[in-house]
């Protein structure tokens, strides 16, 4: 029985050092910003400082804009993800070369593009020359102004352009695990691209499907350094407010009461996807 | 069962790998330590052969041979940028008899840095310059080295009194010693100067005449050519706080909420009119100045210096308009202070006088721009552009009817908040067109709450109170 009973602990033990890992440099630095948004200098556990971040008059703007981000940015990019993957594993000439292409954004950093994207943007900025030196425009468009659609729709379009590679970079892996034997059985039954599309590639795409999802939406209630650079203050999300607390405002409470909201939706968001797209082996089963 | 031992070890030499994790940069500083050691003693011997050698030549030069002290690390969050860090390693600091080491950072990571240098009592950090603002947390938390004995050899600085009292925030004792200003001015391009409103100096503007001048400028040109730097980078708040509300109510807190109050707030509403629509990506309004997407613009000395030096002649500088209470304008202190943890406070001490000489003085002003706190004369060794806002400068202080508004004093580490406070009621009255006096009630309720809880006497321009300053 004895050995029996050790070999059990080996994976185990195996884990140790990435659990030590996680627990000092993740888990207890979470627990602190936890005891931040929750205790008061004195000790005390309070909802102040939840309070406080609820009754801010950027606090519903924020939330407000970062859920628009999310449901707008996200199923574009999932459109635009699948449409590239599909191109680039279609086997045709060049593909390879496609894929570097399209995960080239990848390597750029956010504030990078961020600062690239203001520069089209901005007064005096590529687009309005661009339309002044084709005769559109008499004057330059103000696309960035405060409360303007456009501003909104400028983060939508940097975070697509920045952001799809990564959803890109997952739904190729997925593809290049579907066995080509199921697309030859289908042929040979007669199902066209679109059945074959239908019924074949997405459901065994699901698990890689939603490794993507959870982790775009998670980065995406993150949204930051894009929003700052591009919009000054005049685009406010909700991780943008946590470093304005932290770094200018300088209350340190209400900064991790924002962090802590932000984990929430996460998680709950996490939980969300984790349920609905719960991978059944009988539909995988063609 | 062989495998199974293998594997056993492989773990237990993980797991130790793991359990050494943490002691690992304990060790890394240990080797430091040591090379430090090593390298003291080398140091020693080369000093040695300069003092044996020099005798030989002349015995006076062996007193008058510059000593060393050693390495000074300065923290600064002035002359920030990379390219004005470069300039004051490789010009302010480069004459000092020792190794200056400056580290530019943001405002709350050498707070952070600071307070847990203290909290571990043992730091790294020699030399602060900073905002006043910034020193009175590093007080509460006892992390500041008391300055006193360095007044007497300053007294020939001539530093002004006043500057000399906000060092020793609110105590006996000189806690950071000035070390330079600046302040907020108006710059214009010259091409805006032929939409000036009638009978309007440039000199001697109000508010009003500066809306006039918007419009004059909007009309002509379609475009909405005024600036204020109202982004997260920008300093928009300062235009509230020490320029627009004295100004208007003669304080920057009391009058937070009076008739005056909503009046100013319906000018600024009336004004916004004619400013950019882009100016909340506004970080620093030189950059706007030399693309020419603004004409007339608000900002620090230090944020409008680029387009001055690099066109003087295209650009004019000129005081802060004035209101019906005078003319509010915002003097910038940045002090200079050492960490009681710090490893070479001889050194440090060092630093400060060094700081102070007028040749120092003269190229701070003219790599960084920010104006000497000691009598030293300049104008004859700055450029054009420079000499330009100095001469704006003093127009503004010099003003007969000058309000100056020092920076909230006495909010300790809630001194970012008030910021937030008159920035939100901005958003909220300008860029979301709120009812004024609904928000100035609400805001007001925030900012006296915040002065309550700090205690906060007021402080000039609002008259002085004795407990906690109380809004009208």
């Amino acid at each position: 029985m004895k050995p029996r009973r050790r070999a059990n602990l080996e994976p185990y033990l195996l884990l140790l050092p990435s659990l030590a890992y996680l627990a000092v440099f993740f888990a207890w630095p979470m627990v602190q910003a936890f005891g931040l948004a929750f205790r008061a200098d004195d000790g005390r556990w309070t909802a102040e400082f939840f309070q406080r971040m609820i009754g801010d008059a950027a606090f519903w703007p924020a939330l407000r804009t970062t859920l628009i981000l999310v449901v707008t940015i996200i199923p574009l990019q999932f459109i635009l993800a699948l449409i590239m993957a599909l191109l680039a594993t279609a086997g045709l000439r060049g593909a390879g070369a496609l894929i570097y292409f399209y995960a080239l954004p990848i390597a750029v950093s956010d504030l990078a593009a961020g600062i690239v994207w203001f520069s089209i943007f901005t007064e005096r900025g590529y687009l309005n020359t661009i339309l002044q030196g084709l005769g559109l425009l008499e004057r330059p468009f103000i696309f960035l102004q405060y409360g303007a659609t456009w501003s909104l729709i400028a983060v939508i379009l940097a975070e697509v352009w920045r952001a799809t590679s990564i959803v890109f970079v997952i739904l190729v892996a997925g593809l290049q695990g579907i066995p080509k034997e199921y697309h030859e059985a289908a042929e040979v039954f007669g199902a066209g691209w679109f059945a074959r599309l239908r019924r074949i590639t997405l459901p065994l795409l699901r698990p890689s499907i939603q490794v993507a999802l959870i982790l775009r939406t998670i980065l995406a209630f993150q949204v930051f350094a894009v929003v700052v650079a591009l919009t000054g203050d005049g685009v406010k999300v909700l991780a943008s407010e946590a470093y304005q607390w932290y770094s200018q405002w300088r209350n340190l409470n209400v900064a991790a009461a924002y962090a802590a909201l932000i984990l929430a939706i996460s998680l709950l968001s996490t939980v969300i996807y984790l349920r609905a797209l719960r991978t059944r082996t009988e539909a995988l089963t063609v | 069962m062989k495998r199974v031992w293998a594997v056993l070890a492989l773990v237990t030499i993980l797991a130790l790998v793991a359990a050494c994790a943490a002691p690992t940069p304990q060790v890394i500083e240990k080797v430091v330590e040591k090379t430090v050691v090593v390298e003291k003693p080398v140091e020693k011997v080369v000093q040695a052969t300069v003092v044996v050698e020099k005798p030989v030549e002349k015995v006076v030069q062996v007193t008058a041979a510059p000593a060393n002290y050693g390495k000074v690390t300065i923290l600064s969050t002035q002359a920030n940028p990379v390219e004005e860090q470069e300039k004051m390693r490789g010009v302010v600091l480069k004459a000092f008899p020792g190794k200056p080491e400056f580290i530019g950072m943001e405002e709350p990571a050498l707070i952070d840095r600071v307070l847990a240098e203290a909290k571990a009592g043992k730091g790294t950090a020699d030399v602060l310059i900073s905002l006043h603002g910034t020193y009175p947390t590093l007080l509460a938390a006892n992390a500041l080295l008391d300055l006193s004995d360095m007044v007497p050899n300053l007294k020939d600085r001539n530093i002004p009194e006043a500057f000399m009292k906000l060092g020793k925030l609110g105590t006996d004792k000189q806690y950071y010693i000035p070390v330079m200003q600046a302040t907020y001015i108006m710059a214009a391009n010259k091409k805006a100067l032929q939409y000036l409103p009638a009978g309007a100096n440039i000199d001697a503007l109000t508010w009003e005449q500066l809306r006039d001048w918007g419009k004059n400028i909007t009309e002509a040109t379609k475009e909405k050519k005024l600036g204020f730097p109202a982004s997260d980078r920008g300093l928009m708040h300062r235009f509230l706080q020490g320029y627009i509300y004295p100004s208007y109510t003669g304080g920057m807190v009391t009058g937070f909420k009076t008739k005056e109050a909503e009046a100013m707030w319906t000018f600024i509403k009336d004004l916004w009119q004619y400013v950019n629509p882009q100016a909340t990506t506004y970080g620093f309004m030189q950059e706007q100045l030399l693309s020419e997407e603004v004409w007339v613009a608000f900002d620090h000395t230090a944020r409008l210096v680029e387009a001055f030096k690099q066109k003087p002649n295209d650009f004019v500088a000129f005081p802060a308009p004035k209101g019906p209470k005078g003319l509010g304008f915002m003097p910038v202190i940045v002090g200079v202070a050492i960490p009681k943890t710090a490893p070479n406070p001889e050194g440090a001490k060092q630093m400060v006088r060094y700081l102070l000489q007028d040749e120092v003085q003269i190229n701070i002003l003219r790599e960084i721009a920010f104006f000497p706190v000691t009598g030293v004369s300049y104008p004859g060794y700055v450029t054009v552009g420079i000499r330009m806002e100095g001469e704006a400068v003093s127009k503004q202080s010099a003003s007969p009817d000058a309000l100056p508004a020092l920076l909230p004093v006495g909010l300790g580490a809630k001194g970012g908040e008030i910021n937030k406070i008159y920035r939100d009621a901005f958003t909220r009255i300008v860029l979301k067109n709120e009812d004024i006096v609904k928000v100035l009630t609400e805001e007001g309720a925030n900012l006296q709450k915040l002065l309550d809880e700090t205690g906060a006497p007021c402080w000039p321009p609002d008259p002085a109170s004795t407990a906690a300053c109380q809004l009208k």
